[in-house]
């Protein structure tokens, strides 16, 4: 294991974040406090948590609807993305969102995109912006592979790849399109073969090993990073929990979900860190400690929030309020 | 006279985005054609050469793609024009713009603003048939988090495109196909054109003409038709269809105490029904009759050509709709 103490221990403490904080969204859900879609990253943490650290500050961040962890990773207040599931005006946007629908403009997290694939074209234009302004920025794009399906993946990539663009796409393919598997989807199952037939450089890795993926996004980085053009990388991973909080999950076999779970990326991390004497089980207790007090705390600032007045119902659907028309009867 | 220049609408829109491009660094124009064609209808002929390839970009023909490409440039600071070729052809588009340049503002927050400007040509008229030849901006007008804007003059031609370019929200230009070649004078030195309000384009007393785009030139012919018969119909150019100028149509209708609506688009919930409704909650008691709505008809847009002419408003329409108002 290549890596040091402190970076085992942030990466353990990232995922740990992660998949104890969707477990209390999960909890709450039930109990009626967030409505909605919810859309549980459990199982796949070690996708945003490889990615995130290789990106800078200036970099923009595109995701989907299965996007809590990223937000998390990348920064946000675990405080403000529970407000906002709550629908709290403390919320990062005000309650306006929802749990597929995170952003946090300082941070360059562009959301919590619903449409899959919808993401795609902005972050080409992101990538264009960046390019013709000639920065060193990048954009990072999160989707799922079922959004190689999409006429969108195909037409970013053409479009990113044809113009060198700094963008970098990260497909986690977690096998499953809602219900419908890869299999079942797609004519070639090979996602980087895709990627490669609009020139990219593409690369698939074990999504469900941290620093495997961190390894691969920082090659991927760099390389996108010195202006060669978009990277597409594969990361195979698996999600523990059902499609959203509606799905019953009768597409695939109990003991395919249960093999996957013996493939836990946090018990995996711990497991290896453990061995190569790095991180001590008292470490590990208080990652979880502070996880906890963290997430009482995001949930007693959501419960505590406030609704939005309604009076500001049609705020920010402009920017630019328009002269007030009043003639005739009201 | 001096101080003005004889200019046709296609120069016009030229004008227009050669100033916005010289003016703001931030600006380019992509879309299918727009660099060494010079633009499906000649609009940005020249701009190539003069730019470069880097801010005149063409395109592969992928609307969703390019489309979503400005909106992401846009987010990320800079202030994209895309042109997409025509109407029908934005429908392949639609989701960046309607699920993601519309709902960004409000869906964040208000964190984020789409400051893109989407450029297209619209309406019949051309012989193009059931695929080219929609007036679908009233669709466009049904989104909340868009701007709508349909430049009818010369001076809207050119004008508008940099206003649009100034406002933080993403604003739709509808660019009739018939008015390219439309010739006049106007002022040397563009003034400012603004995007909120409708205009009057001819005053006058007995019944309202409520139009935009393409069909103003035929309202204003029907106009001056109705005025040899003595009826003094007042024409009003809608400009901008989100946020409709409800002010100026209203304060019209209370002065003629008649309407008509003529919109090349479809009748079913459509433009013209949005603008009759707000006429009835409005200026109900001004009425002395019923509003009446000269619309295309309720097809797809035949090729032949008199089948094509019987499809959307023609003047002898707009004057009958007139007249059996003022009867």
């Amino acid at each position: 294991m290549n890596i040091g103490r402190e970076q085992a221990l942030a990466y353990l403490r990232q995922m740990t974040r992660i998949r104890r904080f969707e477990e209390k969204c999960a909890e709450v859900y039930s109990a009626g406090k967030i409505r909605g879609f919810l859309h549980l990253y459990i199982g796949e943490e070690a996708v945003a948590c490889g990615v995130m650290p290789e990106l800078s500050r200036e970099d923009a961040v595109l995701a989907t609807y299965r996007e809590h962890g990223h937000a998390l990773v990348r920064g946000m207040p675990a405080r403000s993305i529970m407000a906002e599931m709550y629908g709290k005006q403390e919320g990062c946007c005000r309650g306006h969102g929802g749990s597929m629908h995170l952003f946090d403009a300082s941070l360059r997290f562009f959301g919590g995109n619903a449409i899959v694939a919808g993401a795609l074209p902005m972050a080409v234009g992101f990538g264009l912006a960046d390019r013709m302004r000639r920065t060193t920025r990048i954009t990072a794009c999160f989707f799922g592979e079922g959004a190689v399906a999409e006429g969108e993946f195909h037409e970013s990539a053409n479009l990113a790849s044809l113009w060198k663009l700094p963008v970098l796409f990260l497909c986690e393919n977690n096998l499953y399109a809602m219900g419908t598997s890869i299999e079942r989807s797609e004519a070639d199952t090979d996602l980087c073969e895709k990627a490669r037939s609009y020139r990219m450089t593409a690369a698939s890795v074990d999504g469900m090993n941290v620093l495997a993926v961190a390894e691969a996004a920082r090659a991927a980085v760099a390389y996108v990073r010195a202006g060669n053009g978009p990277y597409f990388i594969e990361l195979k991973t698996y999600r523990f929990r059902a499609h959203s909080m509606f799905d019953p999950d009768l597409y695939r076999s109990k003991a395919e979900v249960e093999a996957w779970k013996h493939r836990c990326p946090i018990e995996a991390l711990k497991t290896r860190a453990r061995e190569a004497g790095l991180i001590a089980d008292a470490e590990i207790a208080a990652i979880e400690a502070d996880t906890a007090r963290e997430i009482q705390d995001a949930l007693a600032f959501a419960e505590a929030g406030t609704l939005e007045p309604v009076l500001n119902l049609t705020r920010d659907v402009y920017a630019r309020e328009r002269r007030v028309v009043k003639a005739g009867a009201s | 006279m001096s101080g003005t220049v004889r200019i046709n609408y296609r120069d016009a829109l030229r004008q227009g985005l050669r100033e916005a491009l010289l003016r703001d660094p931030r600006v380019f124009l992509m879309g299918e054609d727009v660099g060494r064609y010079g633009g499906s209808y000649a609009v940005s002929k020249g701009l190539l050469e003069e730019f470069g390839d880097e801010r005149i970009r063409d395109t592969p023909l992928s609307e969703s793609a390019f489309v979503g490409a400005g909106i992401g440039a846009a987010l990320n600071g800079m202030r994209p024009i895309v042109e997409v070729m025509t109407v029908n052809f934005s429908l392949l588009a639609l989701d960046q713009i309607m699920n993601n340049a519309a709902t960004l503002r409000h869906m964040s927050g208000g964190q984020l603003n789409v400051p893109v400007v989407i450029r297209m040509t619209t309406g019949a008229g051309r012989q193009l048939a059931a695929q080219h030849s929609h007036s679908l901006e009233g669709w466009y007008a049904h989104i909340p988090g868009l701007r709508i804007v349909a430049p009818a003059t010369l001076e809207d031609a050119r004008g508008m495109l940099f206003t649009a370019l100034q406002d933080p929200d993403p604003v739709l230009i509808f660019e009739h196909a018939l008015l390219l070649n439309v010739e006049g004078d106007i002022a040397a030195d563009p003034q400012p054109v603004d995007i909120d309000y409708a205009a009057v384009r001819r005053e006058g007393t007995d019944v309202s003409l409520i139009t935009y785009g393409g069909s103003l030139l035929k309202t204003m012919q029907a106009a001056a038709e109705l005025a040899e018969d003595g009826v003094s119909a007042e024409v009003i150019d809608l400009r901008t269809l989100r946020p409709l100028d409800d002010a100026t149509i209203v304060a019209s209708v209370a002065k003629t105490h008649r309407a008509v609506i003529v919109d090349e688009g479809w009748k079913s919930g459509g433009l013209s029904a949005e603008i009759m409704a707000r006429i009835l909650e409005q200026a109900f008691y001004e009425l002395d009759a019923p509003p009446a709505r000269v619309c295309g008809a309720e097809v797809p847009v035949p090729y032949a050509k008199h089948l094509e002419d019987a499809a959307i408003p023609q003047v002898a329409g707009i004057v009958a709709a007139a007249r059996n108002l003022v009867k």
